[in-house]
């Protein structure tokens, strides 16, 4: 096995080592994220990372290199660290410098003080977010991303029938096992012979290999650990943010790249500190509760200290990190899908042919609402949002929950929300503060960008909303006209932008607004709806799936634009429909054809107007009007 | 040194000043970071310190014989000896039971400052420290080094005569502050505050550090760099300068200096380690505060075998029990006697960066105040403030036993003041604050503006660009955003005119009205947006809840009362319920919300302008009716509406090409390239704000005039048909757009051309929303009385048919009702609806000439 070297698993020992060299100076950390970022760069460094979406934490060496593909669900205030200090002995009255970066708590040696007074001393700052996983990730997508880690990254080589043997792992791997296991000891207590540390990382060990979930009996009731949609699982993580934290928002998706930190002195303190609080007024500052949150036990929510973050464009793994960049590798992938474009359009559109019953104009407004997002705003206007609602479908047969399965195996991340009076009632949606805990409690509607949200609403009864379901209809609402979602401060309410695809699956008109309904007209009627479903899903070849899904993703990101001249025609035949029949052309529907002519085109590759696409955007929105139309009849027939 | 938690650096370095250089070490390193491990340390230190008052009484011997040697700082080191022996310096806290009542600073207890710290102690490190600097320039003397606190480059003597210099001669005739209420500008202010200490008894000064900068800029920076060392200086100054003009006065305690409106920081945001230690001032809102905490100042020991009593200072929680008994020498005899120690009060406050102040997309910032003795309970959870304070940083020990610390320091900031920013709101001067957020090239810029001919198009233009023409209706609500002037009538008993404006929208739907309130909602700082569906009476008024915590009933306020001096956006506002909707009545008009829930009665300003959109009852409109019948809202509510606006899809082709062209060009521009075109939005915000604050135009003669004609001719208008077309309230209406069209053009005068727009306006909309469509007349009386003069006339035509009808009928006394509908149709030569049928028999009831009773009709 290779030697992936010293970066990887003692990350701060190189840190120390710059830090020894550029001491006098202030440009070590700049020197630090330089190297890391070499490192990195280097042939698919990053896949060697272990990550912390795929390990359970206590599979992971404390203070070795991780990264994490998370979603910033709350931030909490800036804490202000020993950026340097210094140590003396007071025997000897030597003096030492340390870093305090990348670190949770200033390590000294046995026979050693902190001098708290040293003129050495700086103070620095750093933010934390509150991390989690991205809600919603697709299931495929792991499945992909640990196929592909457990290839290059050792550390991630567990399988579940050897629980117990982590350590003796770690130490099959390394050279000097002993010299691993010691310094592990050393950082996990610093004070040396302090019982409460050595007897502290055997206690969490038994715990984590009885269960990753285990609250450690510090904390009695179980921490919610906040993530947005129920029944989530994987890592919350505090990432501590060193540079321009700034430009990193609520719901941002980010791939961090830093040291791990589970050192369970953080948790150690926490029971202390309840203790001693009522001794010490000035450290009772914040309330039990609020501590519970902001120092939870490092065993259920690791502290990562980064070293190295990027915002993500897209959470799609088949898709090279950053499309921006003028990369050779990036232009040859983007151009190499173009060319086969349409033959995948062309088996896709089937694929959701046949999954929507054999209905192609649903399929083809459903392929325009998967590459559909908010690519501007316009003062509040948000531009590019296609909210599909798709009416018809047949109540009974589980068909929605089948499709959302085929949706959920396309796009990186969605969630199925089933509509019901009791779920309306009940559920949290709007995420809100809670000041006694001083955090953001989340809701189901505090998702990343791009996530699919569908929304079933064939299973909605008749009943009554109380005060909470209105809130949530009403935040559905918004979400779907201003793409935006107003987060409750108690006090005041914030806005905060978002970018969700919304498709909403109905019976007839759905109750919530939506930028154009699609009539479903079922061609065929599966007598099985189950076997049907999944019969057609292992119908499509893996590698068919996979373009299916790098090709949703990447046309989501192109650029377009429209030419004067294409410009001319349109408003010539928006003044000509407008003489024809005044009453049913609107500046609305001129909206709904500007953007199925956008996604139309880009759904073909192509990045500007033409005037065939504009013809074909008109066509399809005809034959779609045209079956409403022809809906209303049916009904008022029936009436 | 033995343990990481820190001793207070200046006795340290008293005594062991072998190991420190002895030269000020401040002037290389940041102050804040080896200061702050000086002098804010709290996690205690263990190690013996002076507990006992005899050591305090040799310090000033100590003092005394040090400030005897340099000649030079004799007189400098006067005042220090006049303190020596005085309670302010030196007093054991026991003198402040037993010392006899005199007046004057001698006889005035001291109160500690935990503000600033351990105030005695720090107190006495100032002078130790004195006394330390002093020793220093003893031995170093002879390089002429000037005297300063150890630390800092503060100059106790120095500092204290410029700040009596400047409470003496510091005079602001320009300074209009809302406190200054009584204070005559042209005399010493600050000592007429004295003055008025003297009288209330208030023994707080505060001092607006604006002042002390334009007139010291170099103890303004003393007093933000170093506060705890200048803070008690001053207050040293004030008290000799009080009780040298007061001598008589008796104040509880000494008075205590508290300054505000620091500049250095104003941001929550902004807050970073050079901050610590310093003097700072920031707004935010208070979001949970605790129950008091007693914090012991002094514990109080007594030995159990002689009864020896001695008191111990807390030294940041962590008390010093003597071990010994001084008398008898007993081992661990002394007790900790509660009752005869001495406690302050302490409470913790979260305070959240204001909403104004985050950046899009992010959560909002908190941090920790502590507030001591007076400023406990001072402010409330959901309060705006200002606070000023120093900031601190202190590391948390991971456990007492271990001597690891954890890297991280916990923050917060100890209370000097505080000033509420909302409490004013009520009182209607809150532009106080918003004031000072234009720095003088924006205003100069926004004055440039205002000076273009074609402002007003332009700022209407600017109004939500992607929103396609109807300007009028965007002129409507620009001169909404700027409101009318503000008059106060209360002395001639009618109290407050309404400057706000109110508009209604209605229309089709899909007219982007929605679009326009949200544009609305996010432009202006304090604006609400509500739909009528989802909203009720409580949720848009107040309603009285109850604290789970403390038991106690708060007022939570609703969207009309938050938006209170903004815009309340009412979407859908037909489909709110008949009493939510009657709630609007009186905050339409009368501008203010009376609320009587749970013992609770108390009226509430709701300044608001009301921007509602409405649609159509039969959700397209319908040309055939009037607005009345259209929106099914009562008249009542409607005569409310300053302006009226219909928003229909035109048709003309022209118009559909421009919109065509608009549309597409939104699907393909770049956001840059579109900024470019409009007003920015953030210019048009400051502009508004700047007129909202600055500009208060009053009627000139010329435009009274204008407007007296205006209304004259819009009532002679319809009296020719023996209709009424305009009510005082409509003149009212036009005297406030005439208003809001001179702020726009940031005139202190209404000109003519202002009533000339405000007409224009006024009978755009009165054309679209008030016009009769059977006669095609305007008739204001479908707004006033929800029926055009026509309607009524044909009412009432139809209940003399009817009467005619049943009369011809003969005597029959009773009659049935269908058969009675049947036959006036079929009488009528226009259509009857059972409506038309049912008022005419209401009217035929009214006139006592028959009863209804079911389905019979009975005559009289």
């Amino acid at each position: 096995m290779p030697c992936v070297g010293d970066w990887l698993n003692s990350p701060l020992s190189i840190v120390q080592g710059i830090f020894a060299q550029n001491v006098p100076n202030s440009d070590w950390e700049k020197k630090v994220t330089e190297y890391f970022k070499e490192k990195l760069k280097e042939n698919n460094a990053t896949n060697w990372v272990p990550s912390l979406n795929d390990v359970p934490v206590h599979y992971l060496k404390p203070n070795s290199l991780v990264k994490f593909r998370c979603m910033v669900q709350d931030m909490f205030d800036p804490e202000f660290y020993m950026g340097v200090y210094e140590t003396v002995d007071p025997n000897t009255n030597a003096r030492v410098l340390h870093f305090g970066k990348y670190r949770d708590v200033a390590e000294c040696g046995p026979q050693q003080e902190i001098d708290l007074n040293s003129s050495q001393t700086v103070t620095s700052e750093r933010q934390t977010f509150y991390c989690v996983p991205v809600p919603g990730e697709s299931a495929w997508f792991h499945a992909y991303i640990s196929a592909s880690q457990a290839r290059v990254s050792p550390s991630t080589s567990y399988t579940p029938s050897r629980h117990k043997r982590s350590y003796e792992e770690d130490e099959d791997m390394d050279l000097h096992p002993s010299k691993q296991k010691e310094q592990h000891m050393g950082n996990s207590c610093c004070s040396g012979g302090d019982i409460h540390g050595c007897a502290e990382p055997k206690r969490l060990e038994t715990e984590a290999s009885a269960g990753h979930h285990v609250i450690s009996p510090n904390c009695s009731p179980p921490l919610d650990l906040n993530f947005p949609l129920p029944g989530e699982k994987g890592p919350a993580c505090l990432v501590k943010v060193y540079e321009s934290w700034e430009s990193f928002k609520v719901n941002d998706v980010l791939e961090v790249f830093g040291v791990l930190s589970v050192d369970p002195v953080l948790s150690i303190m926490n029971s202390e500190e309840r203790d001693s609080s009522t001794l010490d007024p000035m450290e009772c500052m914040d309330t039990a509760e609020e501590q519970r949150v902001h120092s939870p036990p490092a065993s259920l929510v690791p502290r990562i200290h980064v070293i190295l973050a990027q915002k993500l464009q897209h959470i799609n793994p088949l898709l090279p990190a950053c499309l921006n960049e003028e990369e050779s590798k990036t232009c040859e992938f983007v151009s190499n899908f173009m060319s086969e474009l349409s033959p995948v359009r062309a088996e896709l559109l089937g694929f959701l042919t046949h999954a929507l019953l054999g209905d192609s104009l649903a399929a083809e407004y459903l392929i325009l609402h998967l590459i559909s997002t908010v690519y501007a705003r316009r003062d509040v206007l948000p531009l590019g949002k296609f909210t599909v609602n798709l009416s018809g479908c047949p109540r009974n047969s589980a068909f929605t929950e089948h499709l959302y399965r085929l949706i959920q195996q396309l796009v990186p991340a969605s969630y199925h929300l089933q509509m019901s009076i009791e779920s309306m009632n009940h559920s949290r949606f709007i995420p809100h503060k809670d000041y006694t805990a001083n955090r953001l409690v989340s809701g189901l509607l505090q998702l990343a960008s791009n996530t699919s949200l569908v929304i079933d609403e064939t299973q909605l009864e008749q009943g009554q909303l109380d005060t909470a379901g209105v809130h949530n209809v009403t935040a559905l609402g918004n979400l779907i006209t201003w793409q935006k979602v107003d987060y409750d401060f108690n006090y005041h309410r914030m806005e905060f932008p978002c970018n969700i695809n919304v498709l909403i699956t109905s019976e007839g008109r759905s109750l919530l607004p939506s930028d154009c309904q699609v009539h479903l007209q079922p061609q065929i009627i599966p007598p099985n709806m189950e076997e049907y479903m999944s019969s057609l899903l292992t119908a499509v070849l893996p590698s068919v799936l996979n373009k299916f899904r790098i090709y949703l993703s990447l046309l989501r990101l192109l650029d377009y634009s429209i030419s004067d001249e294409v410009t001319k025609a349109v408003e010539d035949d928006f003044v000509e429909m407008r003489k024809n029949d005044p009453e049913s052309v609107t500046a609305d529907d001129l909206h709904k054809m500007l953007l199925v002519a956008r996604f139309l085109s880009l759904s073909a590759g192509q990045t500007t107007l033409s005037r065939e696409r504009w013809l074909r955007a008109k066509q399809l929105e005809a034959l779609r009007k045209a079956r409403l139309q022809q809906q209303k009849c049916v009904n008022g027939n029936e009436l | 040194m033995s343990s990481p938690a820190s001793t207070p650096s200046r006795r340290r370095g008293k005594r062991g000043r072998g190991s420190n250089p002895p030269t000020p070490q401040d002037a290389r390193s940041p102050p804040s970071q080896k200061r702050r491990t000086d002098d804010s340390t709290s996690t205690g230190d263990l190690q013996p310190m002076p507990t006992s008052p005899p050591a305090d009484v040799q310090s000033p011997g100590a003092a005394d014989a040090l400030f005897s040697s340099p000649p030079q700082f004799r007189h400098s080191a006067i005042p220090l000896d006049f303190d020596i022996s005085s309670p302010l310096t030196y007093g054991t806290p026991s003198s402040r039971v037993e010392g006899t009542p005199r007046s004057g600073v001698r006889g005035t207890p001291v109160r500690q400052r935990p503000d600033l710290g351990s105030v005695r102690k720090a107190r006495q490190v100032d002078l130790h420290s004195d006394g330390l600097a002093e020793d220093i320039v003893a031995t170093e003397q002879s390089l002429g080094q000037k005297l300063v606190i150890w630390g800092t480059d503060v100059n106790v003597a120095s500092c204290k005569e410029k700040f009596q210099r400047f409470l003496q001669r510091f005079i602001d005739p320009l300074d209009n502050e809302d406190e200054d209420i009584g204070l005559d500008l042209n005399e010493p202010r600050y000592m007429q505050r004295l003055q008025e200490i003297n009288m209330v008894g208030e023994p707080f000064l505060n001092v607006n550090c604006d002042h002390l900068r334009s007139f010291d800029e170099n103890l303004y920076r003393q007093l933000i760099c170093y506060p705890q060392e200048v803070i008690p200086t001053f207050d040293m100054a004030v008290n000799e300068i009080f009780f040298d003009r007061y001598p008589d006065s008796i104040l509880e305690h000494q008075i205590q200096v508290r300054p505000y409106n620091a500049l250095k920081t104003r941001n929550m945001r902004n807050l970073n380690p050079e901050d610590i230690d310093q003097l700072i001032t920031i707004s935010g809102m208070v979001i949970r505060s605790s129950q008091l905490i007693p914090e012991m100042q002094e514990a109080f020991f007594r030995c159990q075998v002689c009864a020896f009593t001695t008191r111990v200072e807390i030294d940041r929680g962590r008390i010093a029990e003597p071990s010994v008994c001084k008398n008898c020498n007993t081992t661990h005899s002394m007790a900790l006697i509660h009752n005869r120690s001495m406690f302050s009060d302490k409470q913790m406050i979260k305070l959240q960066e204001s909403p104004e102040d985050m950046p899009a997309g992010q959560t909002p910032h908190t941090v920790a105040l502590f507030a001591h003795n007076d400023l406990v309970d001072k402010v409330q959870p959901g309060d705006r403030v200002n606070v000023t304070g120093i900031y601190r940083a202190v590391p948390i020990r991971v456990n007492p036993r271990v001597s690891s610390v954890k890297s991280v320091y916990k923050t917060h900031i100890d209370v000097i003041h505080y000033r509420k920013t909302d409490s004013k709101r009520l009182h209607g001067v809150d532009e106080e604050t918003e004031q000072k957020r234009f720095t003088e090239e924006r205003v100069e810029m926004l004055k440039e503006l205002s000076k273009k001919a074609d402002i007003y198009e332009r700022l209407a233009l600017a109004l939500a660009p992607s929103i396609y023409e109807h300007e009028d209706i965007k002129k409507g609500i620009l001169l909404q955003l700027f409101g009318g002037s503000r008059k106060d009538f209360t002395h001639t008993g009618r109290g407050n005119f309404r400057a706000e404006i109110n508009i209604l929208l209605c229309g089709d739907p899909g007219t982007s009205k929605s679009q326009l309130l949200q544009y609305v909602y996010n432009l202006v700082p304090r604006g609400q947006y509500t739909s009528g569906k989802g909203s009720s009476a409580v949720g848009l008024t107040a309603y009285v809840m109850k604290d789970p915590e403390t038991r106690q009933l708060v007022l939570q306020t609703g969207a009309l009362v938050l938006s209170d001096n903004g815009i309340c956006c009412i979407d859908e506002f037909d489909k709110m319920n008949e009493s939510t909707r009657s709630v609007l009545h009186e905050v339409m008009e009368q501008q203010t919300l009376s609320i009587a829930k749970a013992g609770i009665i108390c009226q509430l300003n709701a300044r608001t302008s009301i921007l509602a959109a409405a649609n159509p009852i039969e959700s397209q409109w319908n040309p055939k009716k009037t607005t009345i019948e259209n929106i099914q809202l009562p008249h009542t509510l409607l005569s409310r509406f300053d302006l009226i606006f219909l928003m229909l899809d035109p048709r003309d082709e022209a118009y559909d090409r421009r919109l065509a062209r608009h549309l597409v060009s939104l699907y393909y521009q770049s956001e840059e390239k579109m900024e470019e075109e409009y007003m920015d939005m953030a210019v048009l915000r400051d502009y508004i704000a700047y007129a909202r604050s600055y500009v208060n135009p009053r009627l000139g003669e010329e435009a009274s005039q204008a407007l007296i004609e205006a209304y004259v001719d819009m009532r002679k208008i319809g009296s020719g048909r023996g209709m009424v077309s305009a009510y005082p309230r409509q003149l009212e209406s036009l005297i406030r757009l005439a208003e809001a069209h001179a702020k726009v053009r940031f005139s202190e005068k209404v000109e003519t051309i202002d009533v000339e727009e405000a007409k224009r306006l006024h009978r755009e909309a009165l054309k679209q929303s008030a016009t009769d469509p059977r006669t095609g007349i305007v008739d204001i009386s479908i707004l006033t009385t929800g029926m055009s003069a026509t309607a009524r006339k044909r009412k009432e035509e139809l209940a003399q048919a009817l009467r005619k009808l049943i009369q011809s009928k003969g005597k029959a006394p009773s009659l049935k009702y269908q058969q009675l509908l049947d036959d006036l149709r079929a009488q009528s030569d226009t259509a009857v609806t059972k409506e038309m049928f049912e008022e005419a028999l209401r009217a035929l009831a009214d006139e006592d000439f028959l009863t209804v009773t079911g389905k019979t009709v009975r005559l009289l």
